[in-house]
């Protein structure tokens, strides 16, 4: 009986160890772990690997070589003008995207967690075109920035020539406007919830010692907010680094001349239409380092005391 | 928390280069070549087309009830480029396409998707003697056909004699075609207000845009001449540099746009010529007031000489299918000269046959404005049948816009820059 209990008491803390003390956890988490596994692990690896080999897509039934080439692929995309370029463009992107985006959400968040009126409509607004197929949206920008488009006509004599979406020094900043516009309801929804954790007293405190609004916004709602903010940077960047329909359909495959390339639309030119999965991994790893090495700098510089 | 990173970014590695090496290529099956059977084929997604092939698969259905064919529109997608290559790594491709892209064919045959019409009973001569020497232009550089040469739309300048009427130019007979002519007629309908553009070439950076701009001048240019031939690229030449130069002053002057107009051009009247295929006359047959010339060439080429791209589409038999005996008999009888000729009637899309008046000389008789297509249907250029044959393309179409579109790099020096870099992409396997 004693020989019996002492064995139980030894397996029960192996068994704790391998599945922690609510083995059903695992069970739970399991359909999640799962599909992370088969759409986000498995792709990435998959990427990895091509992107060290001379690989092509093939029919199952052909007998093709796929020779290991080392680090080939990255060369031959890292000496690529066209590539370098795409980087540079969607660094110009993030550049204007990100802080805009954290500025505007900010902001407006601030402003419609306070009591004024028509707040709920004002809410759904910024949020419709989060909601709103890109498509669709991009149809009202050409329609309001092309040539003869609304801009131009109010703008008159102002307006830039070459126009907006034609101008190689202007068309990146038009898609990183359209970007912040776009996400803009999403990222005032992850402000608006961090505000609701802001203590109430901090803004009373700061109001008895003859804060102005101003001076309470620097310095109890921009501290308040740090964590969300740090999320909203993060986000912002990663979906700004996947940057691929707005420069496929406003700017008409990333023009002028390659103005608004980006490096995922490059990888879809490479990968999918001129059928070299192996260099389009190549940007595709380059680009997910790129935005790792960027978030977690963010982060260490967001989160700091 | 280092540590379970690690742990898990090196998981994420493993499984991919696990399921990577995993994913070993198998055979094929000798025996599908002579299985018979019912098969699939998907057609272009026009309404013309689909008409055509609905009634050409009832009539086989109704004669082949042991080898039933299923039609269907190629899946939607950015391009049936796309799809069919998608369809070709997932092994699910259908027995015939009716839409395949001649640039794509190298690709889907380096895929292992397509089967050589060679390696049927009489599939060789049955290419060459139904198109006769054009046949050539869609052998793969090993000499096989990895295609069959269905139709083509030889591209011309489509004109608003309206709009020319308006502009001052002679409606029935507008000078155009020599560059200079064409430049002066394109200055004098933008300077009158006739319409915002004189003709309005996509100039985007897609890569096919080339066909409907530099590429048909090219070919009337150089008389029949390829983008790529015997290896080595061809436009760094005066030709390429004349065509070019008369483009880039076209976007200069502003008679061509530099903005893709999100629409039709010509049919809204925004511009007053497009480059058409025959496909135009059914489209604007009602609505335009229209007059037809073929493209322009430095020193005025007679019509009867004048080249232009065929803007052609092919058939490809895919390696997927497992009836593909059933599948060539099929490619035959839709490529019969009965079909040809109720293609020809419901599409107004030319056959690639030759001698096509005089085979179909009743529908010429009573459609005449088909005819000057079908003239220029015999002097065609195809796109090389040459490896990276789409990133040749994209290769080309990145220094035309920098130079001739925006203007940001001299012509000469782009086109010999994008020259050198074709040579090396053709002669890559």
């Amino acid at each position: 009986m004693s020989t019996v209990q002492s064995a139980q008491k030894t397996r029960r803390p192996r068994r704790a160890a391998l599945l922690g003390r609510h083995p059903v956890g695992i069970l739970l988490a399991a359909p999640y772990a799962v599909f992370l596994a088969a759409i986000f692990a498995y792709p990435l690896g998959l990427a990895v690997w091509i992107s060290f080999h001379d690989y092509f897509f093939a029919a199952p039934t052909a007998t093709v070589d796929r020779p290991f080439v080392g680090f080939e692929n990255y060369t031959a995309v890292l000496s690529d003008p066209e590539v370098r370029q795409s980087f540079l463009n969607v660094s110009k992107f993030l550049i204007i995207n990100v802080p805009l985006t954290v500025a505007l959400s900010l902001v407006l968040a601030t402003a419609l967690n306070s009591a004024i009126r028509g707040r709920t409509f004002l809410r759904i607004s910024y949020y419709v075109p989060y909601v709103t197929a890109s498509v669709a949206l991009v149809g009202v920008w050409l329609f309001l920035f092309s040539s003869g488009g609304l801009v131009n006509e109010v703008l008159g004599p102002l307006a830039p020539d070459p126009s907006w979406l034609v101008n190689s020094g202007l068309a990146m900043p038009v898609i990183a406007v359209f970007v912040t516009w776009k996400q803009l309801g999403f990222f005032i929804l992850l402000y608006l919830a961090a505000l609701q954790a802001v203590p109430k007293e901090l803004y009373e405190s700061a109001s008895m010692d003859g804060a102005s609004a101003v001076r309470s916004f620097w310095h109890v709602t921009v501290p308040g907010v740090r964590q969300a903010t740090t999320v909203v940077v993060i986000l912002a960047i990663i979906t700004g680094a996947n940057l691929f329909t707005e420069p496929y359909l406003l700017t008409n495959g990333g023009g002028p001349n390659g103005a608004s390339t980006s490096p995922v639309l490059l990888m879809y030119q490479k990968g999918i239409e001129q059928g070299s999965p192996d260099t389009a991994s190549a940007i595709g790893v380059i680009l997910v380092i790129g935005v790792l090495l960027i978030s977690l700098v963010n982060r260490k510089l967001l989160e700091r005391d | 928390m280092r540590t379970k990173v690690m742990t898990a970014t090196l998981s994420v590695l493993a499984l991919g280069l696990t399921a990577a090496c995993g994913g070993d290529a198998g055979t094929g099956s000798d025996g599908a070549a002579t299985s018979t059977g019912p098969i699939k084929i998907w057609l272009s997604n026009n309404p013309e087309e689909i008409a055509w092939g609905e009634a050409m698969v009832k009539e086989w259905n109704a004669d082949n009830p042991d080898q039933e064919v299923t039609a269907q529109e190629i899946p939607a997608g950015k391009t049936s480029e796309e799809v069919i290559g998608a369809a070709i790594t997932a092994g699910n491709a259908p027995c015939l396409v009716f839409n395949t892209s001649p640039a794509a064919v190298p690709q889907f045959q380096k895929q292992g998707g397509l089967v050589a019409l060679d390696s049927f009973e009489g599939g060789k001569a049955y290419v060459e003697e139904r198109s006769g020497d054009v046949a050539a232009q869609y052998q793969s550089p090993d000499g096989q056909y990895f295609q069959i040469p269905w139709k083509s739309n030889p591209v011309m300048i489509f004109y608003n004699k309206d709009l020319m009427k308006k502009a001052g130019v002679d409606p029935e007979n507008p000078p155009l075609s020599t560059h200079d002519e064409f430049l002066e007629t394109s200055r004098k309908v933008v300077d009158s207000g006739a319409a915002q553009a004189a003709i309005w070439p996509a100039p985007s950076s897609e890569f096919f845009q080339s066909w409907f701009d530099f590429y048909p001048l090219y070919a009337a240019e150089t008389g029949g001449q390829q983008l790529v031939e015997d290896g080595e690229s061809t436009f760094a030449s005066e030709a390429g540099a004349s065509v070019a130069d008369m483009w880039a002053t076209m976007y200069e002057e502003g008679l061509a746009q530099k903005e893709l107009y999100n629409g039709d051009s010509f049919g809204d009247q925004k511009a007053a010529m497009s480059i058409v295929g025959p496909w135009a006359i059914k489209v604007y047959g009602e609505s335009v007031n229209w007059g037809v010339a073929p493209v322009p060439t430095s020193a005025g080429t007679s019509a009867e000489e004048t080249f232009t791209f065929s803007d052609a589409k092919n058939i490809g038999l895919y390696s997927a299918c497992e009836n593909q005996g059933t599948a060539f008999e099929v490619l035959k009888f839709a490529t019969s000269e009965e079909q040809d000729g109720q293609l020809l009637e419901l599409t107004g899309q030319m056959p690639l046959r030759e001698d096509l008046q005089g085979t179909y000389s009743e529908f010429f008789d009573k459609n005449p404005d088909y005819t000057t297509f079908a003239d220029q249907a015999s002097r065609t250029v195809e796109v090389p049948n040459v490896p990276n044959s789409i990133e040749i393309w994209q290769t080309f179409r990145d220094a035309y816009s920098a130079s001739v579109i925006f203007g940001k790099q001299p012509v000469e020096e782009a086109l010999s820059e994008a020259a050198d870099e074709v040579t090396s992409l053709a002669g890559q396997s």
